[in-house]
């Protein structure tokens, strides 16, 4: 934990630095073609929204990570976790109920969801490669599509919990015309932090969490020590549920809840491989790198290719770190040369 | 009882070491392919040919052409979409550039332009596994959709970005692409076409190339340690995985779909294909057939099976229900022979070897 | 391989079953249309709707009329997911149902539209592609199985241009006008039109592509509302887009009332989700909006008798109204077909007939108690666009307002673009375009 603080102090130290070192390369950029366009207040604009944007890739990046570290299973059900747990809480709202309560509920619904996977799904897999479990979380994600619009149907939902949604401008006499910032944007990246922190606390300092660790280290040594490996699990299932619960609740205020939710997962991808798979602090660093390198780059290098790249940029910039750290930035180092 | 080896001698290296060295194999799968062959185009009608037989044969090859990479070699590639696009564009441009090439000829050489593509974006496995390669070839698969998309080139400038398959004849008069291929025609030219590409793959997997890239699948450190080239055999599964999959696409695009837009090679087809090759079996020739027949077939005959049951149900249901039990029967799958068809199939095998005694 | 030899006798066996059972059912006259639905999957806010229209229109004919001249309606529906493979499927499973096989097919998807213009063609099939589709396959010479009355995507654009000139004062020149549109076929349809126009009116035009589904639309907008600062957004947007590009224009401080949407970009589904940000958004449609045509009476008394299929909520919605005047159009071309070759259950080859001789006028629109929801359409054998024309609408926060008449499209600068692309998809198909004279 020392060498990641460590790691994430350099960090921090070096991304000013690297933000300004990328603001005059876009200049310079701007100067060579004229058809691009390019001032400091629009640039840290663009940033601070892919910041922003970032943090709600984390969200659904973190559900991945927690899987992955205490079980090795790469859950490709994220994504329908995150449209289930959404479509659940909608339904508790048009039943009637305060968001806090429905949230609750959904929250617990995600709880009784996460036992059932580890009964029915996980346990009798117990041992088998990670494709096939990876394969076995698919069929999850299909049976849980199907599952949440049969319950609660296929129609978009509005979900509104009073989140502020109004544009601020700030810095106005630093910037010509201020810095935007999306109000709602902000909110939500206040919730991810808050989840992060959260989390973070229970994993350090609770039984549970030291437990999780462990299993996460060794499951034989965890199991021989007296970790209950199946109860880990299903909370770690829990816990994931219920980011993808708040990370539903961000997006589907956002865009609705409907169908497309489930395909968010995509957008975590990259952010995993950046981050690492077993790094909650790389789940958010790679988010943020991720969200304002895709921003950046579709905003000032997508008019020389005629646009939409940020899918394909996504994924490449994670590629050109993997390069250099091929187990992700905070991910676990394996020492092996082939 | 009636499949037994018993008094089948093999007197020479060549006998013992055929595909198929048992005889009941041997009649068996003559049969099937007369079957195939004859029967099915005469029975099948219109809808069989074109809905099942058709895109069963297109999706067999893409999932061999994986199943060599990541069944043999053990390099998870999700970038399937990708290079079937690849396959589509490349062969659409050699069609309609140069009109007297044989359709045949232009979709091995769009193969060979796939091949090209994915030793490029198999570089990063050189440096990168499991599933940080999946998530990899992921860049590979968004990158070559945009670009079939963006660039208009690609598509001869229609404003649309829909290509259309020109029509071909594969002998004088026989069309197989394009408004006048007939069903039938489509079927047997795929059928031919796929099954001489599977006997060349089934070769080249017990070749030494094949050997070579099963070494590095198992562990390969140990590989390097016996003198195989990692560069050399990693490179090589990206080349001929990639060319079969390119192939795979421009049937799609040619042949069963006619006109086919970027798009349509989304991500879901490359999980598509991978469902195929992890259903079918890792590492079988046959199993991706399996795998293609199982993914094909089952969501048209869950589909199908509450109106031919005479249940009454809303199709909303119906499609639900169908996500569902698709969903439910690949975790049933993997729990119960988590090693995919072909392995339930040889086990089958051996059961009748030894019927109807227990052992 | 035996279990793929059982899996194929198992799914033959069942087929088997199931065509043996419907034409029992279906043996009296009738007319039989699929209906490729999208109840499911990422679209189906839209998808539902559209299918509770249809079933509801051919249902009044059934139950008000006793059938188009007694001829009743049949029809299946069959689940798409707005999935292409699962389209062609449909279609080729539903083809030939009923005593005389398809009588029209309506894909409600322009993927699926471009994969079943080969097929229908060969089946004599025609193919109602209403609003979506291959805009230049109003030419009838080339195209003689596909329809796109009453109005292309290229005409949309033109519709567009002429609302945004005639509200920005009766000129564009030196205006701003941005596309935000969808990065697949559909979205790259008005391009070269608005690209056209953006020379004769003298606009400064500039492109939006935004990746498939639409749920990233920060940096476009960010470009839009604080670089660009355009007088003009069209969009063409579908689905999960819609709503997000809605919110991200909120977002950034976009005025609505100069956010025009294409006709996908305009149905309750698409501005709900953003809440009260869609307050002002305007868009097009080429259908009339609301309830307050007298078709809606007979709709209320069928459902009042127990008759309706649609969900309630859905009547009078726009993509509900939709699906009525695409299934009024094929009835009446139906009606010109029966004329022709007798009251029967017709082919798809007749019913193309019909719709090549179809000739709606207000008379007949007023007659059907149409009123309002759409404009006349006359097809001819090379016309299979018919002039329709599109009016725009706006949200006022609770429902859909129509802000315009009908405007007509400037169809004399559209033709010769349509024959232009369709001659080169002859070229490229091999076709040779029939005579029309």
């Amino acid at each position: 934990m020392n060498a990641t603080a460590t790691r994430f102090g350099i960090w921090m130290a070096l991304v000013p630095l690297l933000i300004a070192i990328l603001g005059l390369g876009l200049q310079g950029l701007a100067i060579i073609d004229t058809s691009l366009f390019f001032t400091w207040g629009y640039f840290l604009e663009v940033l601070i929204a892919g910041l922003l944007q970032g943090v709600l890739y984390s969200l659904v990046a973190l559900g991945f990570v927690l899987i992955f570290k205490a079980s090795g299973i790469f859950n490709f059900a994220q994504g329908s976790m995150v449209l289930f747990a959404a479509l659940t809480m909608v339904g508790f709202i048009e039943m009637g109920l305060h968001w806090t309560l429905a949230f609750i509920l959904a929250a617990g619904v995600m709880v009784v969801l996460a036992i059932v996977i580890e009964k029915v799904v996980l346990r009798p897999m117990v041992n088998q490669p990670h494709i096939i479990l990876f394969m076995a979380t698919i069929g999850i994600f299909y049976f849980l599509d199907g599952f949440g619009q049969t319950l609660w149907g296929s129609d978009v939902k509005v979900l509104d919990i009073g989140i502020p949604k109004d544009p601020m401008f700030v810095l106005p006499n630093v910037f010509e015309g201020g810095i935007l910032i999306n109000s709602f944007d902000l909110v939500a990246a206040l919730v991810g932090a808050v989840l992060v922190a959260v989390l973070a606390v229970f994993f350090q300092y609770t039984r549970v969490g030291r437990a999780l660790r462990a299993v996460a280290d060794d499951h034989q040594a965890a199991l021989s020590v007296g970790i209950p490996l199946k109860t880990i699990w299903a909370i770690v299932w829990s816990v994931a549920g219920i980011v993808a619960l708040v990370a539903g609740i961000m997006w589907g205020s956002k865009a609705g809840v409907q169908f497309s939710l489930a395909l968010i997962a995509l957008k975590a991808l990259p952010v995993l491989i950046l981050g690492g798979f077993t790094s909650i602090p790389g789940a958010i660093v790679g988010g943020l790198i991720i969200g304002a390198g895709e921003q950046v780059a579709e905003v000032f290098l997508g008019p020389l290719v005629g646009g939409a790249l940020q899918d394909w940029f996504a994924y490449m910039l994670a590629l050109g770190f993997l390069l250099f750290r091929p187990q992700g930035l905070f991910g676990e180092k394996i020492i092996e040369r082939i | 009882m009636f499949y037994r080896e018993a008094g089948q001698f093999k007197t020479s290296y060549s006998a013992d070491q055929a595909i198929f060295p048992i005889r009941q194999d041997r009649l068996g799968l003559l049969l099937l392919g007369l079957v195939a062959v004859f029967a099915v185009p005469a029975l099948a009608n219109n809808y069989f040919l074109e809905t099942i037989f058709v895109p069963f044969l297109v999706f067999a090859m893409a999932a061999l052409g994986l199943n060599l990479l990541t069944g043999y070699c053990g390099q998870l590639s999700l970038g399937t979409g990708g290079f079937m696009a690849c396959g589509a564009f490349f062969s659409f441009k050699l069609a309609t550039a140069f009109p007297e090439l044989h359709i045949v000829v232009v979709f091995l050489l769009a193969g060979l332009g796939t091949a090209g593509v994915g030793v490029l974006f198999g570089l990063p496995s050189l440096r990168i596994k499991g599933f940080y390669l999946a998530v990899a070839t992921l860049a590979a698969q968004f990158f070559l959709v945009w670009m079939f998309n963006k660039f208009n080139w690609w598509t001869n400038y229609s404003p649309s970005g829909v290509i259309s398959a020109p029509p071909r004849e594969i002998i004088p008069g026989f069309f197989v692409t394009g408004n006048e291929a007939s069903p039938a025609a489509k079927y047997v030219f795929l059928l031919i076409f796929v099954a001489v590409l599977a006997l060349i793959a089934k070769n080249l997997v017990r070749s030494r190339t094949g050997r070579s890239w099963m070494a590095i699948r198992d562990m390969d450190i140990a590989a390097e340690i016996i003198g195989i080239r990692p560069l050399w055999a990693k490179l090589s599964a990206f080349a001929v995985s990639s060319f079969y999959i390119g192939i795979s696409g421009a049937l799609w695009a040619f042949v069963y779909t006619g006109s086919v837009e970027a798009l349509a090679f989304q991500i879901d087809r490359s999980f598509q294909v991978l469902f195929m090759v992890i259903i079918g079996g890792l590492g079988s020739i046959l199993g991706s057939f399996l795998g293609a027949a199982f993914i094909v077939l089952l969501p048209i005959l869950l589909n199908n099976a509450p109106a031919a049951l005479g249940i009454p149900l809303k199709v909303e249901l119906i499609s639900h229900l169908e996500f569902m039990i698709f969903g439910a029967l690949i975790i049933f799958f993997l729990i119960v022979e988590p090693h995919g068809l072909a392995r339930l199939w040889q086990i089958g095998k051996e059961k009748l070897r030894l019927w109807p005694f227990p052992y | 391989m035996k279990f793929k030899k059982f899996g194929l006798a198992a799914v033959g066996a069942a087929m088997l079953a199931g065509s043996l059972v419907l034409p029992g059912l279906a043996a009296a006259q009738e007319q039989f249309v699929p209906l490729l639905v999208y109840r499911t999957g990422p679209y189906a806010p839209n998808g539902i709707p559209i299918a509770d229209g249809f079933n509801d229109y051919m249902q009044l004919i059934n139950t008000r009329d006793g059938g188009i001249n007694g001829i009743k309606y049949a029809w299946e529906e069959c689940e798409t997911q707005y999935n292409n493979d699962r389209g062609v499927e449909c279609y080729e499973r539903l083809k030939g149902n009923g005593p005389t096989g398809a009588s029209v097919v309506n894909p409600y998807s322009t993927g699926i539209t471009y994969a079943l213009i080969d097929r229908a063609t060969n089946d004599k099939v025609p193919v109602l592609s209403m609003g979506y589709g291959r805009a230049d396959a109003s030419d009838g010479r080339v195209f003689p199985y596909v329809f796109t009355m009453p109005i292309t995507y290229w005409a949309g654009a033109d519709v567009m241009v002429q609302y945004a000139k005639k509200e920005s004062g009766g000129s564009l020149k030196g205006k701003k006008i941005a596309l935000v549109y969808h990065d697949s076929a559909y979205g790259k349809e008005p391009i070269a039109t608005l690209e056209r126009l953006a020379k004769e009116e003298g606009y400064q035009f500039s492109t939006y592509p935004v990746a498939h589904p639409g749920l990233e639309q920060k940096a476009t907008w960010l470009q839009i509302g604080r670089q660009l600062r355009p007088d003009w957004v069209f969009m063409w947007g579908w689905g999960v887009m819609n709503s997000t590009a809605i919110k991200e224009a909120a977002a950034v401080g976009f005025p609505m009332e100069k956010f025009i949407g294409i006709w996908w970009s305009g149905a309750e589904a698409d501005v709900t989700p953003a809440g009260a940000a869609a307050k002002g958004y305007k868009s097009l449609n080429i259908t009339g909006v609301g309830t307050s045509a007298p078709i809606f009476a007979d709709i209320e008394k069928m459902h009042a008798d127990g008759n309706g299929i649609a969900d309630k909520a859905n009547i009078g919605t726009v993509l509900y109204n939709r699906a009525l005047v695409n299934a009024f159009l094929y009835t009446e071309a139906i009606r010109v077909a029966q004329g022709e070759f007798g009251v029967k259950s017709l082919t798809g080859e007749q019913v193309q007939w019909g719709m090549e001789h179809l000739n709606v006028t207000q008379a007949a629109i007023d007659k059907a108690g149409m009123t309002g929801l759409l404009s006349p359409v006359k097809i001819t054998c090379a016309d299979h666009e018919g002039g329709g024309s599109a009016l725009v609408q706006q949200w006022d926060g609770a429902k859909w307002q129509a802000i315009t008449d009908f405007i007509s499209p400037n169809r004399d600068a559209l033709r010769p673009a349509y024959e232009e692309s369709a001659a080169q998809y002859a070229k490229e198909k091999g076709i040779t375009p029939r005579s029309c004279s």
